[in-house]
């Protein structure tokens, strides 16, 4: 008698194997939640995020107000709500610079190979040799100082535009060096040793084009481990927007960016300690989350990990 | 592997000048300088002279090449902000600061992350195992102004055990928050590798002959697993390093340590571009010099590395 056993494809595997991981779980539901509350701000903060009410500043937390208020009577629960907005734009425009740029690099350097392989993995390496942070600050700074007074049409239209987004599109250019790299450099290895197998092979003996293997045949088969890093991407860039807004090169005031709300938090902290804390807390949870998803999703996508 | 080296240190010499010239190129395509920002207008005359003073008025390939000719002299140039000291003197003054809680995090960082990952290896998938992972995730997830805003919520405003901040040597109590919120990174890094790299080494045969001649699991894994298990961990100095100097950025600047990484972001958000440049011409340094090390400790230190 054949072994009873449902036919499975890829995905419902990964999909069994996430779900028995408790940490990735956890970490799922804490994601989706923020998505919710990201996306329904204005019904979930009990108050708009610019209103003061100079009667109740620095006051603890509440009943009325949860995480309490800030120096100038400012509901700190409506600004976090608020707040996840711009960390969940800033991990979806991370995501769409993963598969928009780093992918089709790393597929184009590893299929044709030659010159512009040789083009493309150089810059890779020169740019990851040094801390992205770096980078992206002396990009923002030269950002900055263009967009603030635009000449030129083009330059206008990004410096309006950046202006309208209260800085997020300097961010969002500052990610799009250096988000990519790995990537790139990951999809490239994965598609060296793909296209010497025999389904390439294949597929060229029966006339397809070289955009139909790459788009058809290879991309599929890099998908797996694309993902993976597309989630370990995530934090990063979560915590790069958080830190350049703390350090005042990021969203602009009275946008609430979690790292605004630390940075104002650390200035009032030795009398109010629960301003830092709560923004601090909510943003490590958040990302440590976005890693324990990761995790999963590597150990569920891992067809290596199939035996047991 | 001589022949190794001279090639490793001669491709030095291009990435060092490609980073170099980029940042350069940006800097100066950058407008604005600290005068404009003062709210009266300078005459014209004194604007020309600091034109004079600061060689603005040269062409961009004069000023490049002079900049780079004094630069292997050990000139930086004059700073934008600080009349009395030129960037040199800055750098001077603020590294030794940085080399010493860098160090100091560094030691942390090998003394925490190494026997975590091992422990967390030897162990695997117990309680201890999972408990590790935790830290390790919370360490690798959290960005170092997320790590000190916490660490001093806790151990300076409620326990009350250390200062708010400052720096007074690094034997100083002061150093301890700075110390703790730099090194976790790497040692987060540390132990993430190590963990995986004992794994693998532990499946290994020569493990189970060890096991069969009875020795003890100590042994085993302190004399026989860790030699060749620590061998992967030396390709992340290079990665740590980078943990180091972007955390300093933030720690510094937070806990009022008077450091290079707090000159730098006075640099960026002080609008002078050639401290902003000297900084970076060092960190660059600084990076290649210690990749170029790892690549060369790496060959020596396991023998099966064949060097082309």
């Amino acid at each position: 008698m054949p072994l009873a056993r449902r036919p499975t494809g890829l995905w419902r595997d990964a999909w069994h194997r996430l779900t028995r991981n408790r940490a990735a779980v956890v970490s799922l539901v804490f994601v989706v939640l923020l998505v919710i509350v990201a996306l329904f701000a204005n019904l979930v903060a009990p108050y708009p995020f610019e209103r003061q009410d100079l009667e109740s500043t620095d006051l603890g937390p509440s009943a009325g107000h949860l995480f309490g208020t800030d120096l100038l009577g400012r509901d700190e629960l409506s600004r976090m709500v608020y707040g996840s907005r711009i960390s969940l734009a800033v991990a979806l425009v991370d995501v769409l610079i993963v598969v928009l740029i780093g992918v089709p690099l790393g597929l184009a350097a590893g299929f044709f190979g030659k010159w512009l392989d040789t083009l493309i993995m150089r810059t890779v390496d020169v740019l990851l040799a040094f801390p992205s942070l770096l980078l992206v600050i002396v990009v923002i700074t030269y950002l900055r100082a263009v967009l603030d007074q635009p000449t030129g049409p083009i330059l206008s239209v990004i410096g309006g535009l950046d202006n309208l987004t209260g800085g997020l599109l300097g961010v969002f250019i500052a990610l799009g060096l250096v988000s990519w790299l790995t990537v790139a450099r990951l999809v490239r290895g994965q598609v060296l040793s793909l296209k010497e197998k025999e389904f390439v092979e294949a597929a060229r003996m029966v006339g397809a084009s070289n955009l139909r293997i790459m788009a058809r045949h290879l991309l599929p088969n890099t998908l797996a481990p694309v993902i993976v890093a597309a989630t370990f991407g995530i934090p990063g860039a979560i915590a790069t927007e958080a830190g350049l807004s703390f350090l005042g090169l990021g969203v602009r005031p009275p946008l609430p960016s979690w790292g605004i709300l630390i940075a104002e938090g650390v200035r009032n902290m030795r009398a109010f300690p629960h301003e830092l804390l709560f923004p601090a807390v909510i943003l490590a949870v958040t990302l440590i989350c976005f890693n324990f998803l990761g995790d999963g999703l590597r150990d569920a996508l891992d067809p290596k990990l199939k035996v047991d | 592997m001589t022949t190794f080296i001279v090639r490793r240190v001669l491709w030095m010499i291009p990435s060092l000048l490609v980073v170099f010239t980029l940042t350069f190129v940006v800097v100066h395509a950058t407008p604005g300088s600290p005068w404009d920002e003062s709210e009266k207008p300078l005459p014209e005359a004194v604007k020309q002279n600091l034109a004079k003073q600061y060689h603005l008025d040269d062409p961009l390939p004069k000023q490049y090449a002079d900049y780079l000719i004094n630069a292997l002299h050990g000139d930086l140039g004059p700073s934008y902000r600080s009349v009395e000291r030129s960037v040199s003197e800055i750098i001077a003054a603020t590294l030794p600061v940085s080399a010493q809680l860098g160090l100091a995090s560094m030691l942390f960082a090998l003394l925490v992350g190494i026997p975590l990952g091992t422990l967390a290896a030897v162990k695997h998938n117990s309680w201890i195992d999972y408990t590790a992972s935790f830290i390790t995730v919370s360490g690798l997830a959290t960005p170092p102004f997320v790590r000190v805003s916490l660490l001093v919520v806790a151990l300076s405003l409620g326990v009350a055990w250390l200062p708010t901040g400052g720096w007074n040597g690094i034997w100083d109590v002061r150093s301890i928050i700075p110390t703790l919120a730099i090194g976790l990174g790497p040692a987060a890094i540390l132990a993430r590798y190590t963990r995986s790299s004992l794994l693998e080494v532990l499946g290994q045969d020569f493990i189970r002959t060890a096991r069969a001649k009875g020795l003890q699991e100590v042994m085993i894994v302190l004399r026989h697993a860790m030699k060749n298990a620590l061998i992967p961990v030396l390709t992340v100095a290079g990665v740590t390093l980078s943990n180091v100097i972007t955390g300093a950025f933030f720690v510094e600047r937070i806990y009022g340590v008077p450091g290079i990484g707090r000159q730098f972001v006075d640099s960026v958000t002080g609008r002078d571009y050639p401290l902003l440049l000297g900084i970076v011409l060092i960190f660059a340094i600084l990076i290649s010099v210690v990749n170029l090390l790892t690549d060369i400790s790496y060959g020596y230190a396991d023998p099966r590395i064949r060097y082309r």
